[in-house]
């Protein structure tokens, strides 16, 4: 057992974190934000260079090669510097789907497209009633001889509004909320009877609201008739690659607020002297750390082939992320003050990407709920 | 990164696993796994059944009977030995004195102290607290008087566990009353069987006795018996606090807690349902199984670096251990009096040799007791609220 990164992850980190304390400042992002897509194609070309959008596709295609570790030192770097660009929606969920359902005629074609930047993908799974329940499905796949024609709506698909192709789920059979009859199919964003409304998010990132009316898909793009285990695991590295990303944000709003602590004075002295403040913010620390324990954890169990094992594993991440995430959060904006509230000072844009993270695919006590139903953790050791 | 065991770390564990379940007698493990009492000949008997193998002082250094483990090694070795229900090897013997004696002691000291304190043949209690000194410790006052050859002793120490066993007792006393509070500390080791000394139990809110005060009445301790020198026990007291940092967190301990937690929430019901199905119960158990589980993680990459960091330097991580730890141990045992429902009630301790059978089922007495008794954890060994002071100062330099 060791936690020490391999010379190849140790160069990566470094590029990583050279190209966010460069190029990622406050005011930097603010400029992407203001681009037309609401990010910085300079940046994700800059992205493409560095083999960033082709982390964790096989070399043979073009890629990295890297694994969940690869995609946790990537996240958390990303997460300190809020980063914009659609690298969630486009490599670790579109990314995943490609890698794990696509045929190898897909793969062979799409994999360098996106590698090079110049194929963004986004996964639509949402639907008004749905929530974060993957097999709460309504949108309909008709079979039509050898196509498939989908017709309903999906909802906050992340990054939807800039994607060239989209994944989406739709009901080929069976009833709203089963299990199986789950379709994957990958739809041009320019495909007939496709329409999509973008919008800005909480956190200043995007994404999309999609109607499908009589949308044809043939051949490839078909990913996978029984589709919900795929989804599934694909979920799963995402919320591990998330947990990552958040514990970059975490750690973000701890330094500066313990930066803040040491240099704002008030009472003629600096407020960090106060032992009421000290002792707050020890328990950031300790809910920072706590989470970057279980970052780790949820990319050991990321890759984790037994579902049950990895959804146990993922779920126990998701919670102590997304209690440490808001417990985090909110004692930064307390303990900066008046000046934590403004647009104007960064640690808000920590916050709100927090927040966001905290949701997105279940809060806490969501998954808190399915981990204890699962029976939790922790069980006897098998006899010597 | 490669988080999985090698194949020689799997071999240790399965040993250790092997060596624990079948070598500590049984019902001695299952008082453990009870939260019951341990007798004194439990705790020696335990401890000398490690130490033939050399496996109840492997912290200390190799050549005065430690083991050249692995900071990997010594993790699962603690984290077998707890899921096993072995008593904890005494605390004051083997993370207190012993590594104390064997660093600044000595060779007389040495070769006289060393064996009998890994056998338990000496069983050590410990003299720091009093009664006007609990987190400002330097401000103790128990004096030693050099006079010749002797140091005479007159004071009094409060919360020490176990004095009632105790055939020795290390202790700070004031040597120099005129220097600044932390310089004119000495370490001095007492044989509890010299005249002057009494003991007088306190019995803590869970009626157990565990604690005791020590009065010191002009009593005379050979000079030879102050470990390094003279006004320097400050800084063995530090040395000695700062010794176990990964094992406090008692990461095993309450991975065996839990688990029986478990076993024992699925033969109580909560209306047609065994109380482990249901939700609010369940949901509440998840939550400190997380806390354990990013715990453990946390001691694991604590662990790591131990490998690799300069002597002294802290992983920041580390300083959480204790205060997380002790707050889940707590918890648990709530969950605890939880299960057992209204047999929390029954007091059932110290019936003085009465035979009547249990009031409810055997493991819901010591369910309310220890809830009681565990309280202390977040107190003892620096108050969480002084581990917060710590961190504040040494870790993020506020």
């Amino acid at each position: 057992m060791d936690f020490d990164l391999t010379e190849d992850q140790r160069l990566l980190k470094e590029s990583v974190d050279r190209l966010i304390a460069e190029q990622y400042g406050f005011a930097q992002r603010k400029k992407y934000a203001a681009e037309a897509p609401g990010w910085s194609t300079t940046m994700w070309d800059l992205f493409a260079e560095m083999g960033l959008l082709g982390l964790p596709f096989e070399e043979t295609l073009g890629g990295f090669g890297g694994g969940p570790v690869e995609t946790m030192i990537v996240m958390e770097t990303f997460g300190r510097g809020l980063v914009l660009e659609p690298y969630f929606a486009t490599v670790i969920l579109g990314g995943g789907l490609l890698r794990r359902g696509g045929s190898d005629s897909l793969k062979g074609a799409l994999i360098p497209k996106v590698t090079a930047g110049k194929l963004k993908l986004a996964f639509a799974h949402v639907e008004r009633q749905s929530r974060y329940n993957l097999n709460d499905v309504t949108t309909t796949a008709r079979k039509d001889g050898s196509a498939y024609v989908l017709d309903g709506a999906k909802s906050v698909v992340l990054h939807g509004d800039c994607a060239d192709k989209i994944f989406v789920t739709a009901r080929i059979a069976g009833g709203r909320r089963d299990q199986d009859g789950i379709g994957l199919f990958l739809v041009d964003a320019n495909a007939p009877g496709l329409s999509r409304r973008g919008y800005p998010t909480q956190d200043g990132l995007r994404a999309a609201e999609l109607t499908l009316t009589g949308v044809r898909v043939n051949g490839d793009h078909i990913v996978s008739e029984h589709a919900l285990p795929l989804i599934e695991h694909v979920i799963d590295e995402a919320i591990a690659a998330l947990c990552a990303e958040a514990v970059g944000t975490m750690q973000v709003m701890h330094d500066t607020t313990l930066e803040y602590l040491k240099t704002r004075k008030q009472f003629g002295r600096a407020i960090g002297s106060f032992q009421v403040l000290q002792h707050r913010s020890v328990d950031m620390l300790v809910a920072l750390e706590q989470a970057r324990s279980m970052a780790v954890f949820a990319a050991i169990m990321a890759s984790e082939d037994d579902p049950i094992e990895r959804k146990r594993g993922i779920a126990a991440a998701k919670v102590q992320i997304g209690r440490s995430g808001k417990h985090c959060g909110q004692e930064a904006i307390q303990l900066h003050g008046g000046i934590g509230m403004t647009q104007e000072y960064s640690v808000g844009h920590s916050f709100k990407r927090m927040t966001m993270i905290e949701q997105l695919y279940g809060s806490a006590d969501d998954h808190l709920a399915v981990l204890a139903k699962m029976g939790g953790l922790f069980t006897r050791p098998k006899a010597a | 990164m490669d988080l999985s065991f090698t194949d020689e770390e799997l071999a240790f564990r399965a040993e250790a696993r092997r060596f624990f379940t079948t070598e500590i007698p049984a019902s001695i493990r299952a008082k453990v796994a009870e939260g019951e009492g341990l007798t004194k000949d439990d705790m020696v008997t335990s401890q000398r059944i490690l130490n033939d193998r050399g496996w109840a002082t492997v912290n200390w250094p190799v050549a005065c009977g430690g083991q050249d483990w692995s900071p990997v090694q010594v993790y699962l070795y603690q984290d077998e030995l707890q899921l096993a229900h072995v008593p904890q090897p005494i605390g004051f013997n083997v993370s207190m004195v012993g590594p104390v004696i064997a660093q600044f002691g000595n060779q007389a000291q040495k070769d006289y102290f060393l064996p009998k304190t890994a056998s338990a043949e000496i069983f050590w209690c410990q003299g720091f607290s009093e009664p006007g000194s609990g987190s400002d410790l330097a401000s103790l006052r128990t004096r030693a008087e050099r006079k010749g050859d002797t140091y005479v002793v007159n004071g009094q120490k409060i919360w020490t566990t176990l004095a009632q066993y105790g055939d020795w007792i290390f202790c700070l006393v004031r040597t120099d009353p005129t220097a600044k509070a932390q310089e004119g500390i000495s370490f001095l080791l007492i044989d509890m069987k010299t005249p002057g000394i009494t003991v007088r139990p306190i019995i803590t809110i869970d009626g157990g006795r565990e604690v005791n005060e020590v009065f010191f009445d002009n009593v005379v301790v050979p000079a030879e018996n102050l470990v390094g020198q003279e006004n320097k026990g400050w800084d063995y007291a530090k040395f000695l606090l700062g010794n176990e940092r990964t094992g406090i967190a008692r990461v095993g301990m309450s991975k065996a807690k839990v688990i029986r937690i478990k076993e024992l929430a699925a033969l109580e019901f909560a209306g047609e349902r065994p109380l482990i199905e249901d939700p609010r119960f369940r949901e509440k158990l998840a939550a400190v199984e997380i806390e354990l589980k990013a715990l453990e993680m946390t001691q694991l990459r604590v662990v790591a670096d131990e490998r690799k960091m300069a002597k002294g330097r802290q992983n920041p991580a580390s300083s959480i251990l204790k205060l997380k730890g002790s707050v889940i141990q707590q918890q648990l045992t709530e969950l605890l009096m939880e299960v057992v429902g209204p047999y929390v009630m029954p007091y059932q301790r110290d019936f003085d040799g009465n035979n009547e059978p249990t009031v409810g089922p055997d493991y819901a007495t010591e369910a309310a007791p220890m809830y009681f008794n565990y309280r202390k954890v977040s107190i003892y060994g620096g108050s969480n609220e002084i581990q917060h002071n710590i961190i504040a100062k040494a870790i993020l330099g506020l």
